[in-house]
């Protein structure tokens, strides 16, 4: 049982990464396409301690697959959380000065109010019921939990990928709430490739006769092959060439020769494959499909007349891109778009593009230029907001 | 600075190279300053924690954008002949080229940007009409190699080469007005007269502008 906002206990500001936290919010969420949503239910994880003054937040956004298990064991598959490399104590993220919240994004199947959640109305889950969410409507939601944390400022909201959208709508939407953004590896609108590839993976779900019209919870179906399909085409998107190759290259699977069949001769198709089938395990196929459906939405400039830079007209925000060479799904264009938008009206930015052949999934991955890159913009920040430093601790 | 600031400043403030601190001292405290080629960010760190500037800083190379950017500085990677005209009109009191402009294509371009979006813009670069260079080209019949300009003809990213009086014909041209003029010698400390004057071409190694359109 969920505890309403009414009866939750006093708001954790002591990070209890072994529990699951949830609030469900006190009011219906209007979203952006006019729909009023209720109940909402968000579920996070904190982690450090909130400050007096309460200054010393960081928002992790998580991505299209992500959740809020940013680190520690992740009670679902039993790794790592997905940022364990960046967050914790002494880290990047350090969660002995920082207090870091991270909630599972409105629409996901970690907790948070989605298509696998019942449906007040029926007393079955949403299913294609659940209304269509955007960016914008993710972070709205998120600025909820924020209130009712009591936190009226972020030092930083980060992110990579989708979560580096969330970051761009915190910092045009709620500029007066955000001291710094980094949005990594990101975009400030999905790009015709991008929906194209999104396109491809809602297809296959839908292909699947176990999607059953989304309705497959209702008839204990779950379209496995379809998200697994879907999976492995988005999956190659996160890689490069560069990558595959070094990982994978031409060798066989367990086999001296060619079976001239299909079976997974190759590395990379049983590889792919795995990815597929754990996949399907741990993500809800309805997720997936509003998921994507809400970063194919996103677009900043058009929203601005078409002019990007008018998003950020008079920003106070500071913010530092970072993007990587070898990722063409979220290319440094992409970034650099962003920066020159920033350049526009002045904006306090720093931009670096890293180095590195491991495609998209660089920003989860041990990167030192990114990692030594992101610790100077945070302890930058940090001096400037009077925040306590490496040094000072 | 006087002799009993620079002794006080002497255990607190790290000293810079002698030529980055010349431009230092120009620029007064609290402005909003672009570093246009801020390299790792040596300056932009010094007149941000001195004289507590609004800086930024614009650089070519990735590997000193991730060194300034590492050190906490807002630089971004760009190109200064193609980005430069996306920053608004007098968005800064100060805009920094240091040693740089002879290594543009369009050297007067560069000049008109740096003048739109800085009220002020402080500019360097080496002298090509000091004695050492005349001489060897004179003499020595060969493309100079001096303190100041230390790469081969072959090697050297410097393409617009230009004398201190060449410099200030083109403010003419251009009619923009000098605020200051240094003669420095290649370490940048400064020679006993103005740029602007009759020895500074033949005797300085390089110059420093304080320009403005104002």
């Amino acid at each position: 049982m969920v505890p309403d906002i009414a009866t939750s206990p006093a708001p954790a500001t002591r990070g209890l990464p072994a529990q699951d936290l949830k609030l469900t919010l006190e009011s219906p969420l209007v979203l952006q396409s006019g729909i009023v949503l209720s109940p909402v239910t968000l579920a996070y994880q904190t982690y450090g301690t909130l400050n007096e003054a309460r200054s010393n937040c960081v928002l992790v956004c998580h991505a299209l697959t992500g959740d809020q298990y940013v680190v520690g064991n992740n009670p679902t598959t039993g790794k790592p959380g997905w940022w364990d490399d960046l967050v914790g104590p002494g880290k990047i993220i350090d969660t002995n000065r920082f207090f870091v919240v991270c909630a599972n994004v409105l629409g996901g199947c970690m907790g948070s109010t989605g298509p696998k959640e019942i449906n007040p109305a029926t007393g079955k889950a949403w299913g294609l019921d659940f209304p269509v969410i955007t960016i914008r409507d993710m972070v709205y939601a998120q600025t909820k939990l924020l209130d009712y944390l009591g936190i009226k400022k972020l030092f930083c909201v980060m992110g990579g990928s989708m979560g580096a959208m969330q970051v761009m709508e915190w910092a045009v939407r709620y500029p007066e709430r955000v001291f710094a953004a980094v949005p990594i590896a990101g975009s400030y609108r999905h790009s015709a490739q991008n929906i194209a590839f999104h396109e491809v993976g809602r297809q296959a779900i839908m292909a699947d006769p176990d999607w059953a019209h989304g309705n497959y919870l209702a008839e204990n179906k779950i379209p496995k092959r379809g998200l697994a399909v879907a999976r492995m085409a988005a999956h190659i998107t996160y890689l490069s060439e560069a990558a595959l190759h070094r990982k994978f290259g031409r060798r066989l699977q367990d086999r001296e020769t060619l079976t001239y069949g299909f079976d997974a001769d190759f590395q990379v198709e049983s590889y792919l494959r795995h990815q597929g089938y754990t996949f399907v395990d741990r993500f809800d196929a309805n997720s997936y499909l509003y998921i994507t459906r809400a970063m194919d939405y996103f677009d900043l400039a058009q929203e601005n007349d078409g002019v990007l830079a008018n998003a950020f007209k008079g920003t106070p925000v500071r913010y530092c891109l970072v993007s990587f060479t070898s990722d063409w799904l979220f290319p440094t264009e992409e970034s650099r778009a962003i920066v020159r938008a920033l350049n526009a009206v002045a904006a306090n930015v720093s931009f670096v593009e890293i180095e590195s052949d491991k495609g998209h999934d660089a920003f989860l991955l041990d990167e030192p230029e990114f990692h030594q890159t992101l610790q100077g913009f945070i302890e930058g920040a940090a001096v400037s907001l009077g925040l306590p430093t490496r040094s000072t601790l | 600075m006087n002799v009993s600031s620079n002794i006080a400043a002497a255990a607190a403030i790290p000293s810079i190279r002698v030529d980055l601190q010349q431009v230092a001292d120009l620029v007064p405290a609290g402005s909003r300053v672009l570093d246009v080629g801020c390299g790792d960010g040596t300056l932009l760190a010094y007149l941000t924690r001195f004289k507590q500037v609004d800086g930024r800083g614009l650089e070519l190379s990735m590997a000193k954008v991730r060194a300034a950017v590492s050190q906490g500085l807002p630089v971004i990677q760009g190109n200064l002949e193609t980005d430069l005209k996306d920053y608004p009109t007098g968005a800064f009191d100060y805009v920094i080229l240091s040693q740089t402009l002879q290594a543009t294509h369009n050297p007067r371009a560069v000049m008109e940007e740096l003048l739109r979006i800085g009220r002020r813009a402080i500019v360097s670069f080496p002298n090509f009409g000091h004695w050492r260079v005349r001489l060897s080209v004179m003499f020595g019949g060969r493309m100079p190699v001096t303190p100041m300009l230390t790469d081969a003809w072959f090697d050297t990213p410097n393409i617009h080469l230009c004398t201190v009086h060449d410099f200030i014909d083109l403010c003419r041209l251009m009619k923009v007005r000098i605020e200051m003029g240094f003669a420095l010698d290649a370490a940048g400390q400064r020679l006993g007269f103005a740029a602007t004057g009759k020895r500074a071409n033949l005797l300085s190694e390089q110059a420093l502008f304080v320009l403005t359109r104002a």
